[in-house]
């Protein structure tokens, strides 16, 4: 027999629908009959487009998440939000240089940054949004690089924001100067890259590509798998 | 000040740097942690610390600007320290202010600590210090440091923000003496200069530089006048204005004057780096 599916009361731009317990934000709008056409992507949390604002029953805070990573609760009102008015900096990479004044060159307004620490609290990747726009301000592009890493550019930073900031372009900026010019270079790769441009495997691909599937199925089952590394820096 | 007692002992103090320390004013950070390592008391920079909020945080109707120098200071209690050091005058200044709020101002601090709900409450439990301040009953200790005496004569320069307003003067805020008498600890000589406490022009750089030109000709001329070989600050601002601002003075009869920050004064008295001469 089949078990009686828990209801829950979710409120949609201010229309009350009924929507099985359990299901994500994503789903339960579906669910209720919406159709996205813009504000959806990879649903599993990494492409950043399904930003959402809500708030619940009884509780004064406003939420910010993705929707495809949030379950619904009873009570909940909900919006979303496909897109984030973002100005961006134009700049040649090729051009400019990675010094202490770069990002607030390209982006004065963080220089406006109050330490509200809304942008944090706002961020579904529960990054130190707040800590790398201060790095940012004070000129150090590495840091901003390294706390920004796992930023999806929701948005959502850049909408909570009331110094007007535009955290997430201020910190892809950070970390294409940082990939460009202060990462250390890893340098097996160049080494590599110059061995495949020699033909070093030239010989071997060509072997492997006239053997049947059969015995390249052989061969992959039976492959040595590389133990994990750290990468080597330039220091080493 | 407590910390005259820790006379031969090592100890250990927090240190926030303000962004400007990190940017224009490195050869401030970097002596002054040099020299004061030298006095047996370690500079420890924050793990986490964030623009002071500058000038606007001393806007008494906005507290949003004052969240900044309030969360620095859950930070520093955080870290488990409880006294911080701050070099740049403003940052000084603006920390000492919103330190007194959260002394004095409950109301003020209910509606702060309410909006920062994702951190402790704050009451104020933390000492804000400038370094001269530090230096001030240290006199033994950094005399026996003077390996190279200096042996110029200088015009000490305050500014206002270690002075103004006087809840947070560093000493007396008409007629202070603290620098003068650090640097004639240092073996160097101190010329009378009545500009000491003059204003700079701070910000106005940005919107009004001529007249920031003026007070800089007005300023650096009158501690020449008054036999100075140069001009020892404590203030970023101060030392940008004073010394990028005599480039543009187009007088015929003005001599410009190198400008020190006092750590750099310090180290050199103290066997390291020399000043250099302009």
């Amino acid at each position: 027999m089949q078990r009686k599916m828990k209801m829950v009361r979710i409120y949609i731009m201010g229309k009350e629908y009924r929507v099985p317990e359990g299901l994500t934000i994503m789903k339960a709008m579906e669910y209720a009959g919406y159709r996205y056409i813009r504000g959806a992507g990879c649903r599993a949390g990494f492409c950043g487009a399904c930003a959402t604002v809500y708030r619940k029953e009884g509780d004064y805070k406003l939420y910010a998440d993705l929707a495809c990573q949030t379950t619904v609760e009873d009570g909940m009102y909900l919006v979303q939000l496909p897109f984030t008015p973002a100005n961006k900096a134009i700049y040649d990479l090729e051009k400019i240089k990675a010094d202490d004044k770069t990002l607030v060159n390209f982006y004065p307004e963080i220089a406006r940054c109050v330490s509200c620490n809304t942008c944090t609290k706002a961020c579904p990747q529960e990054l130190d949004v707040m800590d790398y726009i201060q790095a940012s301000l004070r000129g150090d592009i590495a840091k901003a690089a390294e706390l920004s890493f796992d930023c999806i550019q929701c948005g959502l930073c850049a909408l909570r924001c009331p110094a007007e900031i535009v955290h997430y372009h201020v910190a892809q900026l950070a970390r294409r100067l940082y990939g460009k010019y202060l990462a250390p270079k890893a340098k097996h790769l160049e080494k590599r890259v110059k061995e495949i441009e020699e033909g070093k495997f030239d010989a071997e691909l060509k072997k492997m590509m006239k053997k049947s599937i059969e015995e390249l199925r052989k061969m992959y089952n039976a492959r040595d798998i590389e133990p994990e590394e750290e990468m080597p820096t330039e220091s080493d | 000040m407590q910390l005259a007692n820790i006379q031969g002992e090592k100890m250990e103090i927090a240190y926030y740097p303000g962004c400007t320390l990190k940017t224009n004013a490195k050869e401030f950070e970097e002596s002054t942690i040099e020299a004061f390592k030298k006095l047996g008391i370690e500079l420890k920079e924050l793990n986490k610390w964030y623009c002071c909020g500058t000038v606007y945080s001393l806007a008494t109707d906005n507290l949003m600007y004052r969240l900044a120098a309030i969360r620095n200071l859950i930070k520093v209690k955080e870290e488990g320290y409880d006294k911080v050091v701050t070099l740049c005058s403003i940052c000084y200044n603006t920390l000492k202010q919103a330190n007194l709020m959260a002394q004095q101002d409950e109301e003020a601090m209910y509606k702060i600590n309410s909006f920062m709900d994702e951190e402790p409450d704050y009451h104020g439990e933390v000492e804000v210090l400038h370094p001269l301040e530090i230096l001030k009953g240290m006199e033994e200790k950094i005399k026996e440091n003077v390996v190279k005496p200096l042996n110029k004569k200088y015009a000490v320069y305050y500014g206002c923000l270690l002075l103004r307003p006087k809840e947070v003067a560093i000493d007396e805020y008409e007629n202070p003496s603290v620098m003068e008498k650090l640097v004639e600890m240092l073996g160097g000589s101190v010329v009378n200069f009545p500009f000491k406490n003059e204003c700079c022009g701070a910000y106005n750089v940005v919107s009004d530089r001529e007249a920031v030109v003026e007070r800089c000709y007005r300023i650096v001329g009158n501690a020449r006048k008054n036999g100075a070989d140069a001009i020892v600050t404590s203030c970023p601002l101060c030392h940008f204005n004073l010394s990028e601002m005599q480039k543009e003075i187009k007088k015929t009869d003005f001599v410009g004057l190198p400008i020190y920050y006092f750590s750099q004064l310090m180290v050199e008295a103290f066997g390291g780096r020399k000043c250099k001469e302009k």
